[in-house]
């Protein structure tokens, strides 16, 4: 498909702008003008409506594809949502910052209070920010928290690491690496979960945070998470959490229950709001109550009058995390989705999401290795080393399933099994739609030992074959020349 | 091959007199599988023996390159910088990496030979 | 109530899959979580209908002031939006996808984000940009690390006239690292050129600047260029897409990385997001970018395609040394960012930015012939200028918001010494009656 650049024709124009009412302006001194115009593209609007419409063909996406994609919990986003968000787009964020701008965002500022308030109970934690953008981004407000919780402490220069098991997200050592730690990396034992003697080992006092998925990636919940963290605590560390993984448990366990100072959530993942093709998302991080004095500003407050308030400046606040208050229209949606499950609606969320995972883990269990046979969680992982031996690997696995109309799982990831194969399938799925893909993933297995070419060769019914990556990485083609 | 010397971490030097070339084994380099960037240490660095000299990437992975010998880089192979794929072509020959003065020859004996490499890799 | 719509198994396939599983419940399968560990309480609202939670929502967004006339920016800002951009990024395609892994069933996204990359360049004037950041502020804060890492140096030296909270973001990325933040305070409204060469050694990693400001001032940063490479330092700056219209780009100014936010760029303010930074530099610096890059290639048989490309830099390879921890970025907005730039067009940008210091112009001189009133800067200024007032500026503020205006930003709280000072922005969507109006309204507020 030609790039609209391609399209372009000089003078031609997407849309009409508004005349001036007013004088033309002396012009600016050429030293601050450009030389000339930025080289847009020039096309009518149905030229780019027909680009747009025509690109938007080429994705799968969880409203047209059933969309397994582990770690990634790409449910169904509900369209009352989007209606939803779009009742506040003309609300400037400094309005809620002028002198009493506060009694004119009422709505808003009482909205995302009351989010933080949900979040909190969800999650067992005793405050929430929503300035965080997405998941990575919580992970580093919440580690640059914990870092101001030892400053405070005086203990700035002792700690000096963060531990984090070897199945854990990149963006957790990549995280805690940005906010000025070194990464201590703890193996898997055999039996599924971060190795609890290692694991003691490398706790010393001069750790600072523990980070935890939990259930981890590979779908399993650590029964021993009290224990790390009442050894963390005992060294003066604080408990991560990495909500990525929430949606298997809401009503069954708080993280706060169990240990954890820091969480963030994604918004994006549990909560129900769809995830653009790489974002926004939102990424809000809640504290136990010793670590509320450092929360970035803008904090909400609820005065004697019920009325919400942002409070004065604070000097042991972090300060800052983003522009303004996160991405609220994201937080929108998912205060909606709160509000409209309710209680039995998340529990049911999680037990469902738990029954799927485990109905295609037993379903396909006899056809791909399961390195770590139990009860999962929302998750399972397979390993593609049986179809290895046939010389097909999970990628093969993946691009076979874009041919019968499924976005692959994750591939590759934790990537502590070899050839992983990560399926999630979520709750919002129905039994016959699990049922089909069930048998495609079946029928790519039995295609792995009788005609193994077939799957180097998928796909074949998309609007491209597979890329030449290298190619790619070697020569830097990221913006079309003129 | 006999004046080559292997590290555990895939690395080998080749010494000439004072100086050794250091790259990565042709059994590395496969298991990279095609290299689109090599990060060199800069001339005149001063590199410690299993400590970092530089890094390489393909597609689907990064790994740091370990110096297999302490002393000064005297020099690089800028070849690499613009044809990568030298180090699929030729590992153990044109893609060397850096030149470094031996600051301590005695060290060869932390090392391997290209035949105890290849028993090492058998163990793998 | 039955929620199921969202759960859709019945009684009967939950059964089935129960003993397919081969357990009774599906309390059982939480079984791996020790009793001891178990939450005790849940307390949560009862669920909502879809119309309950709507009429809810509506409830909320009611509470909201309605109306008000807005001259406030500083760093978002109120421009049309272009009707196909709410309708074309409202594709479930586009909308309900992840992140492009999977390049075959991706192409949509991943030659869009192709298409928002080579836009994004254009208008800056530099070689490479990623598929977004967050937004504006992060975005200074990574393009700071990015220096950091190119140089390996450890002091970075911020122009106080770049947005407060940009600085500040900045302040809290870098606070647990060994790095040193100096801020120049500002001289009337632009950088103090005296106060930075004092400061400029080979010690500084970048200078970060912004244009126009935060007082709305408009600079020419090609000499400074030449100083901050002079001792082997970046220049960074962080821009206002639409003023670049007609603005010299940073490319043009011989800037390194160039950084903003792209609310702008037809995305709605909702309350400060989502919107999406930016990021472009020049080409030699591309493997020390943060985030995502998307990259063109060729299929088996030779056919143009794009994929996520140098990914061996992010964290899910390279964990934690990785350029940054970045994942999820903000791919929908950076779409409608796409989408506004090509509605609007090579020369629409142009006459779009044009009309914007027009009404600002208009509504500059006459606001400043209002007795008690003069312009901070004498600096040439886009569609945003800072006025002095013979009043502190809150309470003009706080007055004029009672009239139904929002008159602008006052800096008391971000300067010392300019508690009567007023940022006020005006964008093409305020015509001269609305103009008029609040010059009357200010004249008011200042007469008695």
């Amino acid at each position: 498909m030609q790039l609209i650049y391609e399209k372009s024709v000089p003078g031609r124009r997407g849309v009409k702008l508004p005349a001036s009412d007013v004088p033309a302006a002396a012009p600016l001194p050429a030293s601050l003008l450009r030389s000339a115009p930025a080289g847009l593209a020039e096309v009518s609007e149905l030229d780019l409506v027909r680009h747009f419409t025509n690109l938007s063909r080429r994705n799968f996406s969880v409203d047209t594809n059933f969309y397994p994609l582990g770690s990634c919990t790409m449910k169904y986003n509900a369209k009352v949502l989007e209606n939803a968000a779009a009742l506040f787009n003309p609300l400037h964020p400094m309005t809620a910052l002028l002198p009493g701008g506060e009694e004119l965002c009422q709505g808003t500022l009482g909205m995302l209070h009351d989010l933080g308030g949900l979040l909190a109970e969800i999650t067992g934690m005793d405050e929430v920010t929503t300035q965080p953008l997405a998941g990575a981004h919580g992970e580093m407000t919440g580690i640059l928290l914990v870092s101001a919780y030892h400053a405070a402490r005086g203990n700035k220069n002792k700690k000096k690491y963060v531990v984090v098991p070897d199945s854990s997200h990149g963006t957790n050592p990549a995280s805690a690496a940005i906010a000025g730690y070194e990464i201590i990396t703890v193996p898997t034992a055999p039996y599924g979960d971060m190795d609890l003697e290692l694991f003691k080992k490398a706790m010393t006092d001069e750790v600072a945070a523990v980070m935890m998925t939990c259930p981890n990636t590979l779908g399993l919940f650590n029964p021993h998470i009290r224990e790390i963290s009442e050894i963390a605590h005992s060294h003066d560390a604080l408990m991560y959490y990495d909500g990525a993984n929430l949606n298997a448990i809401m009503g069954k366990v708080k993280p706060g229950d169990v240990g954890f100072d820091v969480i963030h959530v994604n918004l994006h993942k549990t909560f129900g709001t769809p995830h653009g093709g790489g974002g926004p998302g939102s990424g809000p991080v809640g504290v136990k109550k010793e670590l509320i004095p450092f929360l970035p500003q803008p904090r909400i407050i609820k005065d004697s009058q019920g009325r919400f308030q942002l409070e004065a400046r604070r000097p042991t606040s972090i300060g800052r995390t983003a522009n303004f208050f996160g991405n609220f229209g994201v937080m929108v949606k998912a205060y909606a989705y709160i509000i409209m499950l309710g209680r039995e609606g998340l529990i049911r969320v999680s037990e469902q999401a738990v029954l799927n995972a485990n109905y295609i883990k037993e379903r396909l269990k006899p056809y791909y290795d399961l390195p770590y046979d139990q009860t999962c969680m929302h998750e399972c992982v397979f390993s593609a080393s049986r179809q290895l031996a046939h010389g097909v690997h999970a990628i093969d696995i993946s691009k076979f399933l874009i041919d019968r109309g499924y976005h692959p799982p994750t591939v590759y990831f934790p990537m502590i099994v070899k050839e992983a194969i990560m399926i999630e399938p979520t709750e919002t799925e129905s039994k016959a739609t699990m049922d089909e893909f069930i048998e495609v993933m079946i029928e790519a297995a039995q295609t792995a030992e009788s005609n193994p070419q077939a799957l180097h060769d998928a796909p074949l019914t998309m609007p491209i074959s597979r890329l030449d990556e290298t190619k790619a990485a070697r020569e830097q083609n990221v913006c079309c020349q003129w | 091959m006999a004046d080559y010397f292997f590290s555990k971490e895939h690395e080998w030097v080749r010494v000439e007199g004072s100086k050794g070339k250091v790259g990565i084994s042709d059994h590395a380099a496969h298991e990279l599988g095609d290299v689109t960037f090599v990060e060199l240490p800069k001339v005149g660095a001063r590199v410690k023996q299993f400590e970092i000299l530089g890094s390489i990437e393909s597609v689907k992975a990064a790994s740091d390159i370990f110096a297999p010998v302490s002393g000064a880089v005297v020099a690089v192979n800028t070849a690499l910088e613009t044809t990568p794929e030298l180090v699929n072509e030729s590992a153990e020959e044109g893609a060397w990496m850096a030149e470094i003065e031996l600051s301590d020859p005695s060290e060869l004996q932390n090392l391997m030979t290209k035949s105890q490499y290849d028993d090492f890799l058998k163990t793998l | 109530m039955n929620d199921s719509h969202y759960c859709p198994h019945t009684p009967e396939e939950i059964g089935e899959m129960l003993s397919a599983i081969g357990v009774a419940t599906v309390e059982e399968l939480f079984s791996p979580i020790p009793a001891a560990l178990r939450a005790q309480t849940f307390n949560l609202p009862s669920g909502l209908s879809e119309f309950e939670t709507f009429s809810r929502m509506q409830a909320i967004a009611g509470d909201n002031v309605q109306g008000l006339t807005s001259f406030i920016g500083g760093g978002f800002y109120d421009h049309v939006i272009p009707s196909v951009i709410d309708h074309l990024s409202g594709r479930a395609e586009f909308y309900t996808a992840y992140t492009p892994y999977q390049p075959e069933c991706s192409q949509g996204t991943l030659q869009a984000l192709f298409e928002y990359q080579t836009a994004i360049c254009r208008l800056t004037g530099l070689d490479v940009s990623n598929a977004s950041l967050y937004d504006g502020g992060t975005a200074c804060a990574e393009s700071a690390m990015m220096a950091l890492r190119v140089t390996g140096r450890n002091r970075i030296i911020v122009d106080g006239c770049v947005n407060p909270f940009s600085r500040q973001i900045l302040k809290t990325y870098l606070f647990n690292l060994d790095v040193e933040v100096v801020e120049i305070a500002p001289l009337d409204g632009m950088l103090n050129r005296a106060e930075l060469a004092n400061v400029l050694d080979d010690s500084v990693a970048a200078v970060l600047v912004q244009n126009p400001n935060f007082f709305g001032s408009v600079d020419d940063y090609t000499a400074l260029a030449g100083q901050v490479h002079t001792v082997g330092a970046l220049l960074i700056a962080s821009v206002y897409p639409v003023s670049l219209g007609i603005l010299k780009s940073p490319g043009e100014m011989g800037v390194d990385i160039a950084v903003g936010d792209g609310q702008s760029l037809g995305n709605p303010l909702s309350f400060g997001g989502p919107s999406f930074g930016f990021i472009t530099a020049k080409k030699a610096y591309i493997r020390n970018m943060p985030g995502r890059i998307v990259g063109e290639t060729v299929d088996k048989s030779g056919k143009r395609g794009f994929v996520l490309t140098l990914q061996a830099r992010e964290q899910h390879i390279k964990r934690h040394k990785a350029t940054s921890n970045i994942c999820s970025n903000q791919g929908l907005c950076a779409l409608r960012g796409l989408i506004f730039l090509s509605s609007v067009g090579r020369q629409g940008l142009a006459d779009m930015a044009l009309l914007n210091r027009d009404k600002a112009e208009y509504a500059k001189a006459r606001l400043a012939a209002i007795p008690g009133v003069t312009v901070l800067q004498s600096a040439p200024t886009f569609n945003e200028f800072t006025l002095f007032l013979s009043k502190p500026a809150e309470a003009v503020v706080a007055g004029m918001l009672k009239e139904g205006i929002a008159a602008g930003v006052p800096l008391g709280d971000y300067y010392e010494n300019l508690g009567q000072a007023l940022v006020v922005t005006v964008t093409e969507k305020r015509s001269k009656k609305e103009i008029d109006h609040f010059a009357q309204l200010l004249e008011a507020a200042l007469c008695n």
